[in-house]
C-alpha cells in the first residue's frame, strides 16, 4: 500500500531537475573544471621553466650557497648549503615570533586591562595607543622604528646608556614630599567625610587635609624641576654601570658567561620550578578538599631565587655578566642583538599588542556583571576579583582570537624583508630565489613552512576548544 | 466643639529642595571616581598627567613650533634645533599623489577619485536612495571606466599611460579598491561553497580558504609576481600591475569568505526552509532572502577586511610596485632633502593619511553596529 502511494505521490521530473542529479552534476563540473585549470597551468609552468632554464627539481638544496647572513644561531658561513641557510632563516623567523609573542602578550593583557580600568588616566592611554597603532600599517612602523629612530641613534662612543637611578638629597626629597603629602590629603580627606560632627576628627582632619594639599602643591613644582633637572642634577642620573647602551649598531646587553660548575646552578633552577609546581599543584588540591590556602607566591619566589642562589654560591659563582666595555669606537663582549632584529620585535610587539588588548577587553566584557558584583560582594577587592573570578572566565573566550594573533605575528614577520633582518621568507624567498632562480620549489616550501605553523596551532586550538567548551544546558 | 489644635502635627507644604551633596555629583564626583578612586587610582592620575606635560611641549614644539613650514630645498630644515619638515611634504606632495604618472594626464586620475568618492559615499550613506544603482555602477561600472580613463584608450582619443609610471596615493586607493570590488562576491562564493552540501565543492573552497589564510601576504604576492607569468602561456605574460592585484583579490577573498560564511551562520535555519516552502530555486533563496540578511549582519567584519586591506596595500612595494608608501620612501632619500627630520616627517605624513582612512572606517563600522542593532536591542 504504502509503496504503491509513495509511487504515486513521487513526481515524473525530468533528469536535469533532480537535486541529486543536478548535485552530481555540480560537482563533476567543478572538479572537471579545478582540475583542467590546474593541469593546464602545470603544463604551461613546465614548458615556461624548461624554455626558460629553470630548474625543476631540489638539487640546489645541497649547493654552496655563498652569501653571508649577519644573524645567525646555528653555525653558518659562506660556504655553508642552500638547505643551511634555510634552516638559518627558519630559526630567525622563530625566534623573532616567540620574544615577540611573549612581549606582545604581556603588554596586550596590561592595555586590555587598562581600557576598562576606571581610572581616567589608564584609560585614556591604553584607548589612544590602541586606536592610534592598529590603524596605521605595520610596515610603515616598522620603517619607522628602523630608519627615523634606530638608524639615527648616535655612534657607539656616545651611546644611549639605560639610566641608573641615582637619587640627590635635596631634590628627591622634595619629590617623596611632594607625593607623601598629596597621600596624606587624600586621606585626611576621606577621613573627615566619616567623622560625626563635633568629634576632635571632625576638627582634626579638615585641617590634616588643607595642610596636605599645601604642602603637596608647594613641593610639587620643586619635585617635577627635580624630575626634568639638569643631568647630574637631578632625581634621575643617565649612564652609569648598568650595562644596557642603544646605538646605531644596535642594542648592547650584558651576555651571561657559563663557566665550569654553572650546570649546578642550572640544575638547581630546575628542581625550584619543578618543586614549585608540585607545590603549587599540592596547595591547589589542598585548597579544594580543605579550604586552607597556602602562602604558593612566596613559596615558589623563595624556592626559585633560594636554591639558584644557594647553588651558586655553594659552586663559587661560576656564572658571570661580561658587560659591554667602550675600546675605541665600538664596544668589546656584551651580546649585541642586531638593529634590525630591535626594530622588527619593537615593531610587531607594539602592534599586535594593540589587537591583543581589543581581544583582552572583549573578553573581560562578556564575563556577565554578576560575576564582579558576587566577587565584591564576597568581599574580594579589584585585583583578586580579576584575577580569581573574571580572567578565568574571560580565557576561553580570549584564547582562540589570542591563537590567532600569535599566528598573525609570526605571519607578519616576513615584513622583515623590507628591513633586511634574515628570516625565512628574506633569506629563502629573497635571496636563495634570486640566486637559483628556483622560483615554484622555493615558494612551495616557504608556504609549507607557514602552513604546517597555521594548521597545527589550529589543530591545537580546536582540540582546546572542545575540551573547555561551556557545558550546554 | 473642642477649637484647641490637634496634637497631629500635619505637614502641608513640601520641604525646600536641598542641592545634592556636592561630593555626589557634577565634575566633582567625576573626578573622584575616575581620577582620585583610591590612592594607587591617585597615583595613575598623576603618572599620567606627568607624562602628558613631558610629552605635549616637545611633540608641539617638533611638530609645529620648531617646524619648517616653508623653504626651497632642505637647508633650512638640516638647521639645528629644527622641528618637522612640512615644506618637504609640500613640496612632493605631486609626487606622493601620483608618482611619476604623467603631468598632463593627472585630471584623468583627478576624475577617477572623484567619481570613486562619490560613489563610494552613495554606497555608505545609511537611507540613500536607490543604492542598487550605485552598487551596480560601483561593482561593474567604474572598474571599467577607471581602467579606460587611467590607461587610456586609443578609441576615446586618450593616450596611453602605461602602468610601470603609476603610483602613489592614487595607485594605493587603486589597489585597495581592486581589492574590495573583487573581494566581496569572491569571498560569498568561496563562503556559498564552503557551506555547500556537494562534498567536491566543498572540499575545494575549504583548501583554497585554509591554504590562503594559512601563510602570509607577502608570499601570496611573491607568487602571485613569479608564478602567475609561469602558469600562463609564454605570450599572455600578465602585466607588472595586474600579477600583485590577482595576489590582492584572492588574499582578501579568503579572508571575506570566513566573515560571510559566520553571517550565513548566524542566519536561522528557518529562513531557509521559508524560502524553500514558497517555491524558490537555490540562487533565488541566496539572492533574496539569505545573503541580504547574512551580508547585513556582518557588516562590521566587511568594513575589518578593508581595513585590513587597505594597510596591506603597503605590502605591494615588495614586488616593485610604487604604492604611497614606496614613494614616500624614495622621497625621503632625495639628497636634495637629506636632513635628519626628513625620515620621521615623511612617516608622521604617511602615518596621518593612512590613520585617517582607517580609523573612519572603523568609526563608520561602530555607527552601522549600533544603527544595526537598534531593532535587536531590547
Amino acid at each position: 500500500m504504502s509503496e504503491r502511494g509513495r509511487e504515486a505521490v513521487r513526481p515524473q521530473v525530468p533528469l536535469l531537475h533532480d537535486p541529486r542529479f543536478r548535485g552530481l552534476l555540480t560537482q563533476a563540473v567543478t572538479a572537471v573544471v579545478v582540475l583542467s585549470l590546474l593541469w593546464v597551468a602545470v603544463d604551461n609552468a613546465a614548458t615556461n621553466m624548461r624554455a626558460r632554464g629553470i630548474p625543476t627539481n631540489f638539487d640546489f638544496w645541497n649547493r654552496v650557497a655563498g652569501f653571508d647572513i649577519n644573524q645567525t644561531l646555528i653555525p653558518y658561513s659562506a660556504v655553508s648549503t642552500y638547505g643551511q641557510a634555510f634552516q638559518v632563516g627558519l630559526l630567525n623567523t622563530l625566534l623573532v615570533a616567540g620574544v615577540g609573542i611573549v612581549f606582545a602578550t604581556l603588554l596586550g593583557f596590561t592595555l586590555g586591562v587598562m581600557r576598562l580600568s576606571s581610572n581616567w588616566a589608564a584609560r585614556s592611554f591604553a584607548t589612544v595607543y590602541v586606536e592610534t597603532l592598529r590603524n596605521v600599517p605595520l610596515l610603515l612602523q616598522l620603517l619607522f622604528w628602523y630608519n627615523a629612530i634606530l638608524s639615527p641613534l648616535p655612534a657607539p662612543r656616545a651611546s644611549l646608556a639605560m639610566p641608573s637611578v641615582t637619587l640627590t638629597w635635596p631634590d628627591a626629597a622634595s619629590f617623596g614630599l611632594a607625593l607623601g603629602a598629596g597621600a596624606l590629603a587624600i586621606f585626611a580627606t576621606r577621613f573627615a567625610r566619616g567623622q560625626t560632627p563635633g568629634s576632635a576628627g571632625a576638627l582634626l582632619a579638615p585641617i590634616a587635609s588643607a595642610l596636605g594639599w599645601i604642602v603637596a602643591l608647594i613641593a610639587l613644582p620643586f619635585g617635577a624641576a627635580a624630575f626634568w633637572g639638569e643631568p647630574g642634577g637631578g632625581v634621575l642620573h643617565w649612564g652609569g654601570p648598568a650595562g644596557l647602551y642603544l646605538n646605531n649598531r644596535g642594542l648592547l646587553l650584558p651576555n651571561p658567561s657559563f663557566g665550569p660548575g654553572s650546570g649546578w646552578v642550572l640544575a638547581a633552577l630546575a628542581l625550584a620550578v619543578a618543586a614549585s609546581v608540585l607545590y603549587t599543584l599540592q596547595a591547589r588540591r589542598r585548597q579544594a578538599a580543605t579550604g586552607a590556602q597556602s602562602p604558593v607566591g612566596l613559596v615558589s619566589l623563595a624556592l626559585l631565587i633560594g636554591l639558584p642562589l644557594i647553588a651558586f654560591m655553594a659552586t663559587g659563582a661560576p656564572v658571570t655578566l661580561d658587560y659591554p666595555v667602550l675600546r675605541g669606537f665600538n664596544f668589546q663582549g656584551g651580546l649585541r642583538v642586531n638593529p634590525e632584529f630591535v626594530a622588527l620585535v619593537l615593531g610587531l610587539v607594539l602592534y599586535t599588542a594593540s589587537f591583543i588588548a581589543e581581544e583582552v577587553r572583549a573578553g573581560v566584557q562578556s564575563v556577565a556583571k554578576g560575576q564582579s558584583e558576587a566577587a565584591h560582594a564576597l568581599g574580594l577587592r579589584a585585583s583578586p576579583t580579576l584575577r580569581l573570578v573574571v580572567l578565568p572566565q574571560a580565557m576561553r573566550v580570549i584564547l582562540p582570537p589570542l591563537t590567532s594573533q600569535y599566528l598573525n605575528l609570526t605571519k607578519n614577520s616576513s615584513l622583515a624583508v623590507f628591513i633586511g633582518y634574515p628570516e625565512l621568507v628574506q633569506v629563502f624567498m629573497g635571496t636563495v630565489l634570486n640566486q637559483t632562480g628556483a622560483a615554484v620549489q622555493v615558494i612551495a616550501v616557504t608556504m609549507a613552512v607557514y602552513l604546517t605553523i597555521s594548521l597545527a596551532t589550529s589543530g591545537l586550538m580546536a582540540l582546546y576548544a572542545r575540551r573547555t567548551a561551556w557545558a550546554e544546558r | 466643639m473642642d477649637q484647641r489644635p490637634s496634637p497631629v502635627f500635619l505637614r502641608t507644604t513640601s520641604s525646600p529642595v536641598l542641592p545634592p551633596p556636592v561630593f555626589a555629583g557634577g565634575p566633582v564626583k567625576w573626578v573622584r571616581e575616575n581620577m582620585l578612586a583610591g590612592p594607587g587610582s591617585a597615583l595613575f592620575t598623576v603618572a599620567g598627567l606627568l607624562f602628558i606635560l613631558w610629552v605635549t611641549p616637545g611633540l608641539v614644539r617638533y611638530l609645529l613650533i620648531d617646524a619648517v613650514w616653508s623653504s626651497p630645498d632642505g637647508a633650512a630644515c638640516r638647521a639645528p634645533g629644527a622641528g618637522a619638515c612640512w615644506s618637504f611634504i609640500a613640496r612632493k606632495l605631486d609626487f606622493f599623489l601620483y608618482a611619476s604618472y604623467p603631468r598632463e594626464m593627472v585630471w584623468r586620475v583627478n576624475l577617477c577619485m572623484a567619481m570613486g568618492g562619490v560613489l563610494a559615499v552613495w554606497l555608505l550613506w545609511p537611507g540613500a536612495a536607490r543604492k542598487g544603482l550605485g552598487a551596480l555602477l560601483f561593482f561593474i561600472a567604474y572598474p571599467v571606466a577607471s581602467l579606460l580613463l587611467l590607461h587610456g584608450s586609443d578609441a576615446l582619443g586618450l593616450p596611453k599611460a602605461p602602468t610601470d609610471l603609476w603610483g602613489g596615493m592614487f595607485l594605493s586607493m587603486i589597489v585597495a579598491t581592486v581589492g574590495i570590488v573583487f573581494s566581496l562576491p569572491g569571498g560569498v562564493l568561496l563562503a556559498l561553497g564552503r557551506r555547500s552540501r556537494l562534498p567536491v565543492v566543498r572540499f575545494f573552497a575549504t583548501l583554497f580558504i585554509e591554504f590562503v589564510r594559512g601563510v602570509p601576504f607577502i608570499t601570496v604576492l611573491f607568487m602571485a609576481n613569479t608564478m602567475l607569468p609561469l602558469f600562463v602561456p609564454a605570450n599572455w605574460s600578465p602585466d607588472r600591475l595586474v600579477r600583485p592585484l590577482v595576489g590582492v583579490t584572492l588574499f582578501a577573498s579568503a579572508y571575506m569568505a570566513e566573515i560571510v560564511r559566520a553571517g550565513l551562520q548566524a542566519i536561522p535555519k528557518g529562513q531557509s526552509e521559508g524560502a524553500m516552502a514558497l517555491g524558490l530555486s537555490h540562487w533565488g533563496m541566496m539572492r533574496l532572502i539569505i545573503l541580504p540578511q547574512a551580508l547585513t549582519v556582518v557588516i562590521p567584519g566587511i568594513v575589518g577586511i578593508f581595513i585590513g586591506l587597505f594597510k596591506d596595500t603597503t605590502l605591494v612595494a615588495v614586488v616593485g610596485i610604487p604604492d604611497f608608501l614606496r614613494t614616500v620612501e624614495t622621497a625621503r632619500l632625495d639628497p636634495a632633502w637629506a636632513g635628519p627630520t626628513i625620515s620621521a616627517t615623511g612617516y608622521i605624513f604617511a602615518g596621518l593619511f593612512y590613520w585617517v582612512f582607517c580609523f573612519g572606517m572603523s568609526r563608520y563600522s561602530l555607527m552601522m553596529e549600533r544603527r544595526l542593532s537598534a531593532g535587536r536591542k531590547r
